[in-house]
């Protein structure tokens, strides 16, 4: 691969009415990059996220894909082309079993690798639960499934939200161990996170928003707890850090 | 005796009842389209067949082999333009839109056609004719063909949406359409395939109400989409086989209002829809209130 990005978002503005929820909004993510996107409650996280998927509309700036422009383009579109979402809070099919809801995931699906059985594979417990329904399941199982539902369709980007949302730690820890496999696949991945300590463990690019602003940009080894710290909540600005240490 | 002859009546008119709701309850079901236009729309389908009769002289019987794919192709049309740009203004813009399509129906019947009323008539021995059970029960073929097609369209919906790629959809998207788009589907589509099949549902529906009786211009809203409306709401919305239910309930109490009064026959199926209405509003099929 040369150094083209994958993904390119250039001043990306979106509001939501009124509110400015992301402002002047900029990043690329390069092909296999693990590209987090931190912030606090509100700071336009799954916004950005939403927009790059396709279900907000901004009302400036482009996202541009493999080289073309995919500002305009429906979210169904994107999906088949290989940007693929799992979305916070899993919006998995209720009323359809577990294989159906990969079958949904499926029914529009790039070539690739990742197949049914590919993704029962990776999560074995699914084979022997793949007639009931989804409601059924742990937070965690949910989760995995969400996840299978995006991978079977096969993306180059993958984006995921909030993936810790409401899950205990321990199953936090198990879906993130399975990212290296799914990374091995050659996708490329942009995460929301919350769990900043999560997102500097796995990730390769960390990308900070405070109020629909970026605050911080670089690679976990660039940067130092204070700058994430004071770049998440804003709080403390360089003449203030200097005050406290002085 | 009469009261038994009532009753079997009244379950097999629940037959046509059935058909008469289950396009609703799935346009409802899948898009939270109440279509008012719905009756309307079945005689349209009617007077369509009328008029294939007099062109192409097709039994009438198998004049839904055509009727059926014309108004399917309505529905999807109608779908994409008029009822999506409502749905994206907003689910109560659906009321509005197909309440106006109901009154242009209507007014555009009476002033190309006429108000006089038509029916599919059919010469043919197995339609007009009947069987007797006992001296007081005596069954119309007719009667009979029409719920056997009710059970039969229920069991092909059932087997589409359970069994087929684009029932999957269907259900996905009335899940959750944000979460099929991301997963690839155009939801627009799929909304529009499952306004052909009510549609078609609807045809069979003019069609079968066609044979059995009459219809003008205003049997759409003054017979049609009230029994659809309260076949849907006995049985329980967005339940497919809650529609038979309703419409066998609806059907049964039309029949022993009959017995009583004549003029009763219309009441008591009311009655029976405010009750349930009042005592079990998620409808007799009790599944989860659907979001």
């Amino acid at each position: 691969m040369n150094g083209s990005p994958l993904l390119e978002v250039s001043e990306l503005t979106v509001h939501h009415g009124q509110l400015r929820a992301l402002d002047q909004v900029s990043f690329r993510v390069s092909p296999g990059e693990v590209y987090a996107i931190i912030g606090a409650n509100g700071a336009g996280k799954s916004t950005l996220l939403r927009t790059i998927a396709g279900l907000h509309r901004p009302s400036s700036g482009s996202i541009r894909y493999d080289g073309k422009d995919v500002t305009g383009t429906r979210p169904e579109r994107r999906a088949a082309a290989g940007i693929v979402m799992v979305p916070e809070g899993r919006r998995l099919f209720p009323s359809l079993t577990l294989e159906e809801n990969l079958q949904i995931g499926a029914s529009h699906a790039r070539r690739g690798q990742w197949t049914i059985p590919r993704v029962y594979e990776l999560f074995p417990w699914m084979h022997d639960r793949k007639n009931q329904r989804t409601e059924q399941m742990s937070g965690g199982e949910q989760q995995s499934v969400a996840i299978g539902r995006a991978l079977v369709a096969n993306p180059r980007v993958l984006l995921l939200d909030e993936l810790s949302l409401g899950l205990a730690p321990v199953v936090v820890q198990r879906i993130y161990g399975m990212l290296p496999q799914i990374l091995a696949t050659g996708l490329t991945v942009v995460i929301v996170e919350q769990d900043v300590s999560q997102a500097l463990r796995v990730a390769s690019h960390i990308h900070c928003l405070l109020e629909g602003r970026s605050t911080l940009q670089g690679t976990p080894g660039d940067v130092t707890a204070e700058q994430v710290e004071a770049a998440y909540f804003g709080l403390a600005r360089q003449e203030d850090t200097a005050l406290w240490h002085g | 005796m009469a009261w038994v002859n009532g009753i079997i009546q009244g379950i097999l008119i629940g037959g046509l009842y059935a058909l008469f709701a289950c396009g609703l309850s799935l346009m409802f079901g899948v898009m939270k389209v109440v279509n008012l236009a719905h009756g309307d729309l079945a005689v349209i389908g009617g007077y369509i067949a009328v008029g294939v009769i007099a062109v192409t002289h097709v039994p009438v019987l198998l004049s839904f082999l055509i009727v059926v794919p014309l108004m399917a192709l309505l529905g999807y049309v109608l779908q994409r333009t008029v009822i999506q740009a409502a749905l994206n203004r907003g689910i109560l813009t659906t009321l509005l839109v197909t309440f106006g399509l109901s009154i242009v129906i209507e007014n555009g019947l009476l002033e190309f056609i006429n108000a006089n009323s038509h029916s599919l008539g059919v010469g043919n021995a197995m339609v007009t004719g009947s069987f007797k059970v006992s001296s007081q029960i005596q069954i119309a073929y007719l009667l009979l063909l029409i719920f056997a097609v009710a059970v039969a369209v229920l069991l092909g919906l059932q087997f589409f949406l359970t069994g087929s790629k684009y029932g999957r959809m269907i259900r996905a998207v009335a899940d959750d359409r944000e979460a099929a788009q991301l997963s690839g589907v155009d939801y627009r589509h799929v909304f529009g395939v499952a306004a052909a099949i009510a549609f078609g549902t609807v045809a069979l529906a003019g069609i079968a109400y066609g044979m059995y009786s009459q219809f003008s211009p205003t049997t759409g809203t003054d017979t049609i989409l009230l029994f659809a409306f309260a076949a849907v709401v006995i049985g329980g919305l967005g339940s497919l086989w809650g529609t038979l239910l309703g419409g066998v309930v609806l059907g049964v109490a039309q029949q022993i209002g009959a017995q009583i009064n004549a003029s009763d026959q219309l009441l008591a199926g009311y009655l029976v829809f405010l009750a349930v209405l009042v005592l079990r509003p998620q409808g007799l099929t009790a599944r989860r209130a659907q979001t």
